[in-house]
């Protein structure tokens, strides 16, 4: 059984209502998940990029999305304890550390943040997307989990385009392997159709997520992109892509954001509304979740505001008009996972960095890379002194890590951010003195 | 047959393995008009194709201990291997500017994302990242694959300026078959005499072939074979091991002194990968593209970069190795910071466990160079290895 989300008003509640909204959503799934075995539901494990939530809807399959959960153990300060684990097991300090977290967490007793213990998968579905990690991470997971793991190659954009190979590739592994696999896991016989209206409903969701989004072009911007970004890509980078209550939850939040940028008003923070809008960034790259909280407050106390970024993009670049198309849903499907973040090149990403200070005119690009990310990590000073040099607008690097609470350094981030927003004042200053 | 001595062969392959100028190349190319290179990263590509259009396939393998790294380091952070950076440091430094086209497989996110920097970097030079399949039926990730390959060929084309024929397939195929003849028979000499052929000196033999044209190469090897197979050289009191882990990044020369030195044979090993990638003879009859397509699928190595669908399958590579070997080790030598060797190796280390078969690791950069931790732990490892065939 599906529990049902409470639907919030936007008349009933505060302006961080959509917030609240969301971690209902999330919580509510959570309890689903770790209920699955006693409901008689069966569950896929599978990654946010090339997440095929619709397809595994069509299977009654639960999403289980291991990077989700090592999110959720770095918000909960859990993850630490479980890389530690994870190290002492024989695992590298050099790699990705939402694989330890999980691997940690699996080692010690695979207790969700609902407090309950997560299900062991029925079958993995790797969706190999824009990072080499995954298919490591899921032989990693089906040595001890030893269940059926089923492998989806999206190949990488190299050249900045999708070929016909590339489409048909992923389709024919559509066809021959994954539903095939998915059929035979669930016991539940493939319907198009109902994946064609699962398509629809996601295509209806994407449309008010990119509405939510770019709201960040206005003055000031009544989101932040980056820390308020990761909870308005929630459900629909997880397990509500394609269902009803993914698109309640965009229609809520977009008349939010509405409204909010009606008043001329900014985010909400978690310390209470934006005061006034100082610096309008663009950043690069994924966050830092065990100090989540800490490290957006050295923005919002400087009038940082985040109006756009690219991690909002590692589930799907919408904003650049994909939408999951019902008419053409294989092929849909594969050009979804083409196209996210991660798998495009690098060219591509600097092209989309330096739209989007330009269209959301920003103050300049900040990369947050990740040490233990390469898929993200790799290239990105290239990235920055580029992007510079495209918009003349000033470039900052600052480095953690995302749940390895050992490579967030507070002070040092503190002062590299402080640093950056006087490098703005002065070439603010110099543009002003030069008029 | 020269007649050359091992020392003198060895010292031959040296040279080549130190000019980072990579001279023999740009002599080759120099020595025709319209002579094209294309150069490649490590793990695997087609040379075939390449040689088909009558071009130089150089193996780029990074920069090694001896290159001072300036450049290079401004374009990554500390978190990262070695490889990348010293690769760029070669290209910013002129010492490819005589390199048609760069290739970059599918290996990791690391060389995925050189390729679009090599794109930036160097806009008038043919760059492209070589996807591979990952899925390995013929109707699925072999079609995939044969039509990546189609679209290399034509790319060739365009710069060879002529076409590539499915006749100038099949010969570079035999050409190549024939060097992995070769270099798998100084194999079965460092399995049967590891004493004749010390790895330290297979590997610069080895290498050498990723700067010399193939025909050239296989001359070179099998004259090693032969010097070295007549030559006597002392049997030591040294353990069997098989190394593993550099497939990409390789290893300081001064490394694999070290382990030998340190009381071991290195009997089987992954570095310079692409050189015994396809096992056994690739067909020389029929459509050229789709054979070279079925050996990746259904006759390739296995490494850290490929995924493995059969859970049964996973890491049994490393046990036959050692079986077919007669080694009694295994020892994971890692870049730092490789996602590929770094994530599978947890996963080897419980098959060997599952295989009782011994293993140590150890974590190196290509300049690392302080090599007194790892012949200490190297030849701990021999010792106890002596100690337990004891008991």
């Amino acid at each position: 059984m599906k529990p049902s989300v409470v639907k919030a008003q936007p008349a009933d509640v505060l302006k961080d209502a959509s917030m609240l909204k969301q971690k209902e959503m999330m919580a509510a799934h959570y309890e689903r998940l770790t209920s699955a075995p006693q409901a008689g539901e069966k569950v896929a494990s599978t990654f946010v990029p090339g997440n095929l939530n619709e397809l595994i809807m069509c299977f009654d399959l639960v999403n289980n999305l291991p990077e989700v959960n090592a999110i959720q153990s770095g918000l909960r300060k859990q993850s630490g304890q479980y890389i530690m684990e994870a190290e002492r097991a024989g695992h590298s300090e050099d790699v990705c550390t939402y694989v330890k977290s999980d691997i940690g967490m699996m080692l010690k007793g695979n207790i969700g943040p609902n407090g309950k213990e997560l299900p062991r998968p029925d079958v993995l579905l790797l969706s190999y997307t824009g990072c080499f990690t995954f298919l490591k991470w899921f032989e990693l997971l089906r040595e001890q989990y030893k269940c059926p793991t089923i492998f989806l190659q999206t190949p990488y954009m190299a050249d900045g385009k999708v070929t016909p190979n590339m489409i048909q590739y992923m389709v024919k592994q559509l066809k021959e392997d994954v539903i095939p696999t998915l059929e035979e896991v669930s016991g539940v016989k493939f319907d198009i159709d109902r994946l064609r209206e699962y398509l629809k409903k996601s295509a209806e969701a994407e449309d008010d997520l990119v509405h939510i989004l770019q709201s960040g072009k206005n003055k000031p911007s009544p989101i932040d992109a980056y820390f308020g970004g990761i909870y308005y890509i929630g459900p629909i980078f997880g397990a509500f892509r394609g269902t009803d209550d993914a698109i309640d939850y965009y229609r809520f939040l977009r008349e939010e954001v509405d409204e909010r940028m009606l008043k001329g008003l900014g985010p909400v923070t978690p310390d209470g509304p934006m005061g006034e809008e100082k610096y309008r960034l663009v950043v690069e790259g994924p966050p830092n979740y065990t100090s989540f909280r800490q490290f957006w407050k050295m923005f919002y106390d400087e009038g940082a505001t985040v109006v756009a970024s690219s991690y909002t993009k590692v589930g799907g670049t919408y904003d650049y008009g994909f939408r999951h198309d019902p008419d053409r849903p294989l092929e849909s499907l594969a050009e979804y996972c083409l196209g996210v973040y991660t798998n495009r090149n690098l060219p591509m990403r600097i092209d989309m960095l330096s739209d989007y200070i330009n269209e959301y005119e920003a103050d300049g690009l900040l990369i947050n890379s990740i040490k233990s990310c390469n898929s993200f990590s790799a290239g990105q000073l290239l990235i920055m002194r580029e992007v510079e040099k495209r918009t003349g607008k000033p470039a900052a690097f600052i480095e953690t890590d995302l749940v390895d609470p050992r490579y967030f350094s507070a002070a040092n981030v503190k002062n590299r951010l402080e640093s950056y927003f006087q490098m703005i004042d002065q070439k603010r200053g110099s543009k002003g003195a030069a008029a | 047959m020269t007649g050359e001595t091992t020392s003198a062969i060895v010292k031959r392959c040296e040279a080549i393995f130190d000019d980072l100028n990579f001279t023999l190349a740009r002599e080759w190319k120099e020595a025709e008009p319209g002579r094209k290179v294309i150069a490649y990263m490590p793990v695997y590509v087609p040379r075939e194709l390449i040689h088909a259009a009558g071009m130089l396939p150089l193996g780029i393998m990074g920069g090694g201990d001896n290159l001072e790294v300036i450049h290079g380091d401004a374009y990554y952070q500390s978190y990262i291997c070695r490889i990348p950076r010293s690769t760029i440091e070669l290209g910013v430094s002129g010492r490819l500017d005589f390199v048609d086209g760069m290739l970059f497989p599918s290996i990791c996110d690391v060389i995925r994302n050189l390729s679009g920097m090599w794109k930036m970097l160097f806009p008038d030079v043919y760059a492209k990242y070589f996807d591979v399949p990952q899925t390995y039926k013929d109707e699925v990730g072999g079609v995939f694959y044969t039509n990546e390959m189609r679209e290399f060929l034509h790319d060739l084309e365009g710069i060879a300026g002529r076409k590539i024929t499915d006749d100038d397939i099949r010969a570079s195929i035999e050409v190549y078959n024939d060097n992995r003849r070769a270099i798998n028979e100084l194999y079965a000499l460092r399995a049967k005499q590891p004493w004749k052929a010390p790895a330290s000196e297979a590997y610069l033999v080895i290498r050498a072939g990723l700067v010399l044209p193939v025909e050239e190469h296989t001359v070179l090897v099998r004259e090693y074979i032969a010097a070295a197979s007549a030559q006597e050289r002392p049997l030591k009191d040294n353990s069997r091991v098989v190394l593993t882990g550099m497939f990409c990044e390789q290893p300081p020369l001064n490394l694999l002194k070290s382990l030998e030195l340190s009381g071991c044979y290195i009997v089987d090993d992954d570095f310079i990968l692409i050189s015994r990638w396809l096992i056994g003879d690739v067909p020389t009859t029929g459509d050229p593209v789709h054979n070279l397509s079925q050996a990746f699928l259904h006759s390739s190595m296995s490494t850290a970069a490929k995924y493995e669908p059969d859970q049964e399958e996973k890491g049994q590579f490393l046990v036959r190795a050692v079986r077919e070997t007669g080694a009694e080790g295994v020892i994971f030598a890692s870049t730092s910071f490789c996602d590929p060797a770094l994530l599978d190796r947890p996963i080897l280390q419980n098959v060997l466990k599952a295989a009782d078969i011994p293993f140590i690791a150890f974590k190196y950069a290509e300049n690392s160079g302080q090599m007194q931790p790892i012949r200490e732990q190297a030849g701990t490892f021999v010792d106890s290895i002596k100690l337990w065939s004891a008991a």
